[in-house]
């Protein structure tokens, strides 16, 4: 039930429990439950809404920035990564497989506000070995969504 | 000027949908749920290995009864799923959609005023081909007190000794019915006793809703499968209703002679599509499944919606079609429909486009999106609301 619920919400988290739970042919309850109890146990974390701010008059850039770095003893990557992800402009932070250590997503106003950051604060980490910035020219898809949106229905409008 | 057309072609109708059609089309803001075919695009995978077989020039014919490995593919997707065993190279046809299968085994099986028995509620091409091929349709009225199920009793009471093919189209458009294998059972006994043959048309087998339970075919059956010819396809499993693939299996006595008529008539299913279809049953199950996972929500949607709106609706258990009742309203299906496309702009098909049967029901089809029935939905409860229901049946 909860990878059903999971699945139905990662899609639309502004569906309404009652109507969820016909859906899914469960009681409202049962939903409302196993919701409470995956917010509790940090299975869900959070309930976002996916913007194309390229569409908006907002300024606004995002570079993923692959860093590599030294683990630390006794703490492994987590301690790096906890100091990189508690910057407030950093919105995410992976540990990845390969040829770097830690991806890093960051938002700004400008590419100035962003390279400041990286030279400034994500560069003269201890442990941060080096940066490599990539910036975002166009997101074409993001969160399984395309951002430019459905394609419309061509079908015939009835068929037997 | 000689008459240029045949007299047996005109007098068969066009197909009851096609009025309705042409003022949908028309209209703006018109929402329909009346299409027949999923919302779903074609998993990329498959158009991937279609627009592949392009690349790689697979622009000939193909063999008349289809690819070897697409055969070989069918042949083990029907066992696993339906446990239905097929000699791939005698047993298996390739067909251009389900419907050419349809039209190719009546042709190939019936002699002039042979009996072909129609259960109706279903969908529009068996009455037609069935006269193409110069047999007698005699239609069974399936009836809601059954849940659209064919009864061994509706079955005996249709025989004649004229009889030879009975249709059997489940999973059902337009009802949404099925036929478990209880069900089934009943109905072979009857067909083994009067020694007739069963074309059943199993296109929506992937789409069934019943508790965990997979569609039965009737050729599994013990007994069954020399006398049944089973049709199903890509188009409803995998969203390929443009690509036009299906098939056909059956005894090879029956193949043998459809595969010469499709040779003649037809030569070979479209290549590519024939290259797509082989990825799809590779390696298309996951797709299947999510599909049917978001059909059966909107079902379960639909049904909740019609018990609030007090439309009376028996559960379906397959395909993506809900048939409500809207006898209460005193006014015939057709008229139903057209007052709500006309003062909603929601489009249905009224029940009798697929027989005299669906009198007093709509067809509607859930292969739209949650967001599109909704606004749908609510169109409908604003119409029903303003009807007053003329008797307490219902």
């Amino acid at each position: 039930m909860r990878e059903k619920i999971l699945t139905f919400i990662e899609r639309n988290s502004r569906i309404d429990l009652k109507e969820l739970a016909v859906i899914l042919g469960v009681d409202e309850v049962t939903v409302a439950q196993e919701l409470k109890n995956m917010e509790e146990e940090h299975i869900i974390c959070g309930y976002h809404t996916l913007i194309n701010w390229d569409k908006t008059g907002v300024e606004k850039v995002t570079a993923m920035i692959e860093v590599r770095v030294t683990p630390q003893r006794e703490m492994g990557f987590d301690k790096v990564a906890e100091r990189i992800y508690n910057y407030p402009e950093v919105n995410a932070v992976f540990l990845i497989s390969g040829g770097f250590d830690l991806m890093v997503t960051l938002e700004g106003k400008t590419l100035r506000e962003v390279s400041q950051f990286v030279t400034d604060k994500l560069s003269t980490l201890d442990s941060v070995l080096s940066t490599k910035t990539n910036f975002i020219l166009k997101k074409y898809k993001d969160h399984g969504t395309v951002m430019a949106g459905a394609p419309k229905d061509e079908r015939m409008s009835i068929t037997p | 000027m000689k008459n240029p057309l045949s007299k047996e072609i005109v007098m068969i109708p066009p197909s009851g949908i096609r009025r309705f059609f042409d003022i949908v089309s028309e209209m703006e803001e018109a929402i329909s749920l009346g299409v027949g075919e999923p919302d779903f695009d074609t998993p990329w995978h498959i158009r991937d290995e279609g627009i592949y077989s392009l690349e790689k020039g697979r622009t000939f014919y193909t063999s008349n009864a289809g690819l070897k490995e697409l055969k070989i593919e069918i042949a083990k997707y029907l066992s696993r799923r339906f446990e239905l065993e097929y000699d791939y190279n005698q047993e298996i046809l390739v067909t251009v959609g389900g419907s050419e299968a349809i039209d190719i085994a009546m042709r190939a099986m019936l002699d002039p005023g042979d009996e072909v028995l129609i259960p109706q509620p279903s969908y529009v091409s068996y009455e037609p081909c069935c006269r193409l091929a110069n047999g007698k349709p005699v239609i069974i009225e399936l009836q809601a007190e059954n849940d659209f199920r064919l009864t061994k009793e509706e079955l005996e009471a249709a025989i004649t000794p004229k009889t030879k093919i009975l249709v059997l189209p489940y999973p059902n458009n337009p009802t949404g019915a099925v036929m478990e294998r209880h069900d089934l059972e009943a109905v072979a006994e009857v067909v083994s006793a009067h020694d007739l043959f069963v074309l059943s048309d199993e296109i929506y087998a992937e789409l069934t809703y019943v508790g965990g339970k997979d569609h039965v075919s009737i050729a599994s059956l013990p007994g069954m499968k020399e006398r049944t010819i089973v049709i199903n396809g890509f188009s409803k499993s995998h969203a390929m209703t443009g690509w036009r693939i299906g098939y056909a299996c059956g005894p090879k006595v029956i193949i043998e002679q459809m595969l010469k008529i499709h040779q003649y008539a037809i030569m070979c299913a479209p290549t590519n599509s024939q290259y797509a279809a082989v990825d799809a049953l590779k390696n298309g199950d996951a797709d299947v499944a999510r599909m049917r996972e978001q059909y059966n929500g909107r079902r379960r949607y639909l049904m909740h919606a019609f018990e609030e709106m007090g439309l009376p609706c028996f559960e379906p258990f397959g395909a993506f079609y809900v048939f409500p009742c809207i006898k209460q309203y005193g006014m015939s299906s057709e008229e139903f429909a057209e007052r709500l496309l006309m003062s909603e702009k929601v489009a249905v098909v009224p029940g009798t486009a697929f027989g005299q049967s669906g009198e007093g029901f709509v067809r509607i089809s859930y292969a739209y999106s949650l967001d599109n029935l909704k606004i749908a939905l609510e169109r409908v409860r604003k119409f029903v609301s303003k009807l007053q229901p003329k008797s307490s049946l219902g």
